[in-house]
């Protein structure tokens, strides 16, 4: 029996997948202005982070308002409690998209270009990845593909680990450069952020579907 | 470990031809609240008339296998009718006052009790109205008719009948469906009280007074037992489809 409360339950979720959308789009274009030093879409990320925002707050309360008038129960119940766990994992991978923006605008492209920024492409090729592939989970219910969006965080901490070493490396022996290095690692950290939110995304899927926890391998 | 109240074994019940609960087992935990819930025709009723044997009177339906309360076979013959009644109570869905006085009404099951002596009957009518939380309502016309009761007082007075002979179980069958929310809230509110000292069985077309009331659920269908568990779980992860379809309104 379809029900009008289906009617409730495919908005809310078109409004999570909208929020997803936004935020890809925002990693895409500060992940772009840093291969291309391009300042003007560094300024269109701060300026999608307002939408995020609002819809940040309308669907919690969305959510809130379905929970209070339908109660629901069971896969309803799970799906709702997952979007509202999305909905602030999305607005967080949004706000690193505008933190990365801003090392860039602020810090990184007032100073000489350094080539070491494949440090950070290499990184938010798997973060983009990692959040796509969740999103794709969450859209279809796609337990298997959900499952694979952690295996990759392990990939994407390696080469975290590995920047933070040979970054520090590259300030102890070209000094010159050091405000540049520092802002990579700050860039790196990002991405790195953006990955473990996308396996939180992927971990609310798996227990919207099927009601299992399998956060921290309990 | 959790010491079980009562035990089905194999319980099914026919009329006819048709099964209305088909080869049930299930253990009851004393001093849980476990709701059954399904919708019209699951067989839930009928389950909840097999614990006190009143559906021996209906004589078309057949009944086998067993109960046992405390290892005591409900069906056996040599199981005394009235120490059932007396060990197991019920609440019907409409409220049934009989046309008396409020404390009559308290008195009415102590009266087919062999022994009186030693009971305080005024300790026994304060106690078992506030325990359905209506002695304030009434502790000062405990001589006026039951009739000129709310309805919602009328199933907290029935609920406190019920009580007086201080039963080890409380069967319960739809309780609240003519009851507005506060008076729904008052009956549930005495129900996680009384569990302290009896075990209760509430049937219930209301998922969500089950969901808030209960320990433990049972999902029926169509006579047969889809699925038992502690009700957090069956409320939010169910196993059976058919179960979440139910919980969440799909059917039924």
């Amino acid at each position: 029996m379809e029900r009008h409360f289906d009617e409730d339950l495919k908005a809310l979720k078109e409004l999570v997948l909208r929020m997803g959308s936004l935020a890809e789009d925002m990693i895409q274009k500060a992940v772009k202005a840093l291969i291309e030093r391009n300042d003007a879409l560094t300024k269109e990320v701060f300026q999608l982070e307002d939408e995020v925002n609002h819809l940040h707050v309308e669907v919690d309360d969305q959510c809130l308002k379905l929970i209070a008038l339908h109660q629901p129960m069971a896969a309803d119940l799970r799906f709702i409690t997952a979007a509202m766990k999305i909905n602030s994992d999305l607005e967080r991978i949004a706000d690193h998209a505008v933190n990365a923006s801003q090392t860039c605008h602020y810090h990184l492209f007032k100073e000489t270009p350094v080539p070491q920024i494949s440090f950070v492409t290499k990184m938010a090729e798997i973060s983009q990845k990692m959040l796509k592939e969740s999103l794709d989970a969450f859209s279809k219910k796609d337990v298997n593909l959900a499952k694979s969006v952690p295996e990759q965080d392990e990939e994407e901490n390696r080469l975290k680990k590995q920047a933070l070493n040979d970054l520090i490396e590259l300030i102890q022996k070209d000094p010159s450069h050091a405000k540049q290095f520092v802002d990579l690692i700050l860039l790196s950290k990002n991405m790195e952020r953006i990955g473990d939110h996308a396996v939180n995304i992927a971990e609310d899927v798996i227990f919207m579907v099927m009601g299992k926890d399998i956060r921290h391998r309990f | 470990m959790d010491k079980n109240k009562i035990r089905i074994e194999n319980l099914t019940v026919k009329a006819d031809n048709t099964e209305i609960l088909k080869n049930i087992s299930l253990s009851i935990r004393q001093n849980e609240i476990l709701s059954a819930i399904g919708p019209a025709g699951s067989g839930k009723t009928t389950f909840l008339r097999c614990l006190n044997r009143l559906i021996d009177t209906e004589e078309e339906l057949s009944v086998q296998g067993s109960i046992k309360m405390d290892d005591k076979d409900i069906f056996s013959p040599q199981t005394d009718l009235s120490f059932i009644r007396r060990k197991i109570s019920m609440v019907f869905a409409v409220p049934t006052p009989l046309p008396m006085s409020i404390r009559d009404n308290l008195r009415l099951g102590l009266r087919f009790q062999k022994r009186l002596s030693g009971i305080n009957i005024n300790e026994r009518i304060e106690k078992s109205l506030r325990a359905a939380f209506l002695w304030d309502e009434v502790k000062n016309r405990l001589h006026e008719s039951a009739m000129k009761l709310s309805g919602g007082q009328q199933q907290r007075l029935c609920l406190a009948r019920s009580l007086m002979v201080k039963p080890e179980v409380l069967l319960l069958d739809e309780p609240c469906s003519g009851l507005d929310p506060i008076s729904t809230a008052e009956i549930e509110e005495a129900l996680k009280n009384l569990k302290k000292e009896m075990t209760i069985i509430l049937v219930t077309n209301n998922v969500k007074q089950a969901s808030r009331t209960s320990d433990r659920t049972v999902f029926f269908l169509m006579g047969d037992l889809i699925e038992m568990g502690e009700t957090g779980r069956i409320f939010t992860t169910p196993k059976d489809k058919r179960t979440s379809d139910y919980v969440s309104g799909r059917f039924g």
